[in-house]
């Protein structure tokens, strides 16, 4: 599978309160209105101008901060291809594989804003087309592959009636 | 081989030997949500096409980040909960009772247990020698409808905390300065264990602080010995009966030892907008304070109050500062006017806001102004936390929040302890 967009840049340690900020609490209930709000407060303009299929680029622990699954969610729904970070915090990485967000772990440095990228999840590498760069992926894990094939957790328990990873 | 607490306690919810690294499906004894992600988790256990929860009695709902609820979506939220308890038998915890990792370990969880929750700082619960961790919403509406939950077995930083408090620091000033030496993802994937003479002489109240805070490091669990503290604290709340001793092996196996001089420390401020931006207080002492908040899971207890009052008891808040308090949970709410704490914050010029998180996360009261100060004693100052992202939040401990409410500015508590 080969996926192509438009890379948006975003720092380090971009927390779940940057994507899906606390004072929005109430369009939890209303994920696709709170996905025009996606990443507002670390890019008020981000969601206005992406389009479906885009890259969110960033730096080191992204969605570090609360374990409110509506911040991948609202990624997902916003139509984001995929997040590339060089690292990711521990609970948004479990909920973005759960509800079936592509995450890459590769160093984003050599990404800059703009940037038009392919990821090449088979071969495991990130082409940066406007560099002619090629830019090794971290694999996913086994047990995080397994899940976003079958579409995340409540799929894949669907089918199997009980966990089946181990 | 020996194995850590995190090791043992999984072992023991998998049915065989477990080690670090090692993927597990789990057994889960208790598991939590709360207003901002418990809606989402019923309608992904609807999904599940379950008629039942796993443990009922076990499943716990908490209405306390917007609570009482500022608006009707939110209500419409809270409805959704109570309905969910009425037609499965879970058990609800709503406006006023408090904040739920406070609520959890009053009343909910026991040594040696599992505990997941939809709440990053569930890790709370880890002081009672439980494996609590943070999840979202669709794991925890499997872990409703399964009993189980799949985990990474985590490796384990041991934290090694020897001497004595100077007076006016505390344990929130350690858990800030071990975030601010290894950085809020210096743990990540890790289990963190805190042991030495300095823990084992340290209150439960304590024991909470450090471990609510574990997650700010990037962890999945912070880890503590079980002891005659512990036992008395469940003693004192009638679960006497649920004691067990949690330890590790003397010849467990650790990524990493950190080794902290408690002495040394001096009291310390996270400042904007990460946690690990930490500075002692004495570099920051020209920092106004709009408002100062005491309370939350990581210090809204009982001994939280106490010293805060210590402090302000007499004493008025700064005329340009305006202080928040709120009791973390009903509880403590009713041991601080029995013990005269309330008087002495309402005196002193303080609001006090309902138990629950109040203006931790910015839902509801306690909003700051656009270039406002807010000085909290609670765990987390990301940008836009407090409800607004032109704000700035420093956090410490209750005694440096206290005094500086009177001062009006980050103030050093040891120039009055
Ligand atoms: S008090 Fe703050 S940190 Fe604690 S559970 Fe509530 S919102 Fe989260």
């Amino acid at each position: 599978m080969i996926k192509k967009g438009k890379a948006f840049k975003f720092g380090d340690d971009i927390s779940t309160d940057h994507i899906a900020p606390g004072r929005l609490f109430h369009l939890r209930s209303d994920l696709p209105e709170f996905a025009k709000h996606v990443l507002e407060d670390a890019d008020p303009d981000f969601a206005s101008k992406m389009q479906k299929g885009d890259f969110v680029v960033a730096g080191n622990n992204f969605g570090l901060g609360s374990s409110r699954e509506h911040a991948p969610q609202i990624i997902k729904i916003a139509g984001v291809g995929a997040v590339i970070a060089k690292s990711f915090a521990r609970i948004f990485y479990r909920n973005a594989i759960n509800i079936g967000l592509l995450l890459i772990e590769c160093n984003t440095d050599g990404i800059d804003a703009d940037d038009e990228l392919e990821i090449d999840i088979k071969q495991g590498f990130v082409h940066n087309v406007t560099k002619s760069t090629k830019i090794e992926i971290t694999p996913l894990p086994d047990v995080m592959i397994k899940l976003l094939n079958e579409g995340g957790l409540i799929e894949h328990i669907k089918k199997h009636g009980d966990f089946d990873l181990v | 081989m020996g194995q850590t607490i995190a090791e043992k306690i999984i072992s023991e919810h998998t049915g065989r030997d477990v080690k670090a690294g090692e993927l597990v499906i789990a057994k889960v004894d208790v598991a939590a949500v709360q207003d901002g992600t418990g809606p989402l988790t019923v309608q992904e256990f609807k999904k599940l096409g379950k008629e039942k929860l796993a443990n009922p009695k076990r499943t716990i709902l908490f209405i306390d980040h917007a609570a009482p609820s500022p608006r009707k979506e939110l209500s419409n939220s809270h409805m959704v909960l109570r309905e969910f308890s009425k037609e499965y038998g879970a058990v609800i915890s709503d406006v006023g009772e408090g904040v739920c990792h406070q609520r959890l370990i009053e009343t909910y969880v026991n040594p040696g247990e599992i505990l997941v929750g939809a709440d990053s700082h569930t890790c709370t619960s880890g002081a009672l020698g439980a494996f609590a961790t943070g999840m979202g919403s669709t794991d925890i509406a499997v872990a409703m409808g399964l009993g189980k939950t799949w985990l990474k077995v985590p490796p384990t930083f041991k934290i090694e905390v020897e001497g004595d408090f100077q007076k006016g620091v505390s344990p929130k000033d350690l858990i800030l300065h071990l975030i601010g030496l290894i950085g809020a993802d210096g743990a990540t994937y890790r289990a963190l264990e805190f042991t030495g003479s300095t823990i084992k002489n340290m209150e439960m109240a304590d024991r909470f602080t450090l471990a609510n805070m574990a997650v700010e490091a990037g962890a999945k669990a912070g880890l503590f010995v079980t002891d005659e503290k512990t036992k008395a604290y469940l003693k004192e709340r009638g679960r006497e009966d649920k004691f067990r001793k949690i330890e590790p092996d003397s010849d467990a196996i650790y990524e990493r030892v950190i080794k902290i001089n408690a002495n040394e420390l001096i009291p310390t401020v996270s400042c904007p907008h990460t946690v690990d931006n930490t500075k002692t207080v004495d570099k920051l002492k020209d920092i106004k304070v709009d408002q100062v908040f005491i309370g939350t899971c990581t210090n809204g207890r009982i001994e939280d109050l106490r010293i805060a009052a210590k402090i302000l008891a007499g004493k008025h808040v700064h005329p340009n500062t305006r202080l928040l308090v709120s009791p973390a949970s009903r509880d403590v709410l009713k041991q601080a006017l029995t013990e005269g704490l309330i008087g002495i914050f309402v005196e002193s010029g303080a609001a006090l806001v309902t138990s629950g998180c109040g203006p931790c996360v910015g839902v509801h009261g306690g909003i700051l102004g656009d270039g406002e100060v807010c000085l909290a004693t609670q765990n987390r100052n990301f940008q836009g936390r407090m409800g607004n992202t032109k704000g700035f939040i420093y956090l410490s401990s209750p005694e440096v929040a206290a005094y500086s409410a009177i001062k009006g500015h980050i103030a050093d508590p040891r120039e009055v302890l």
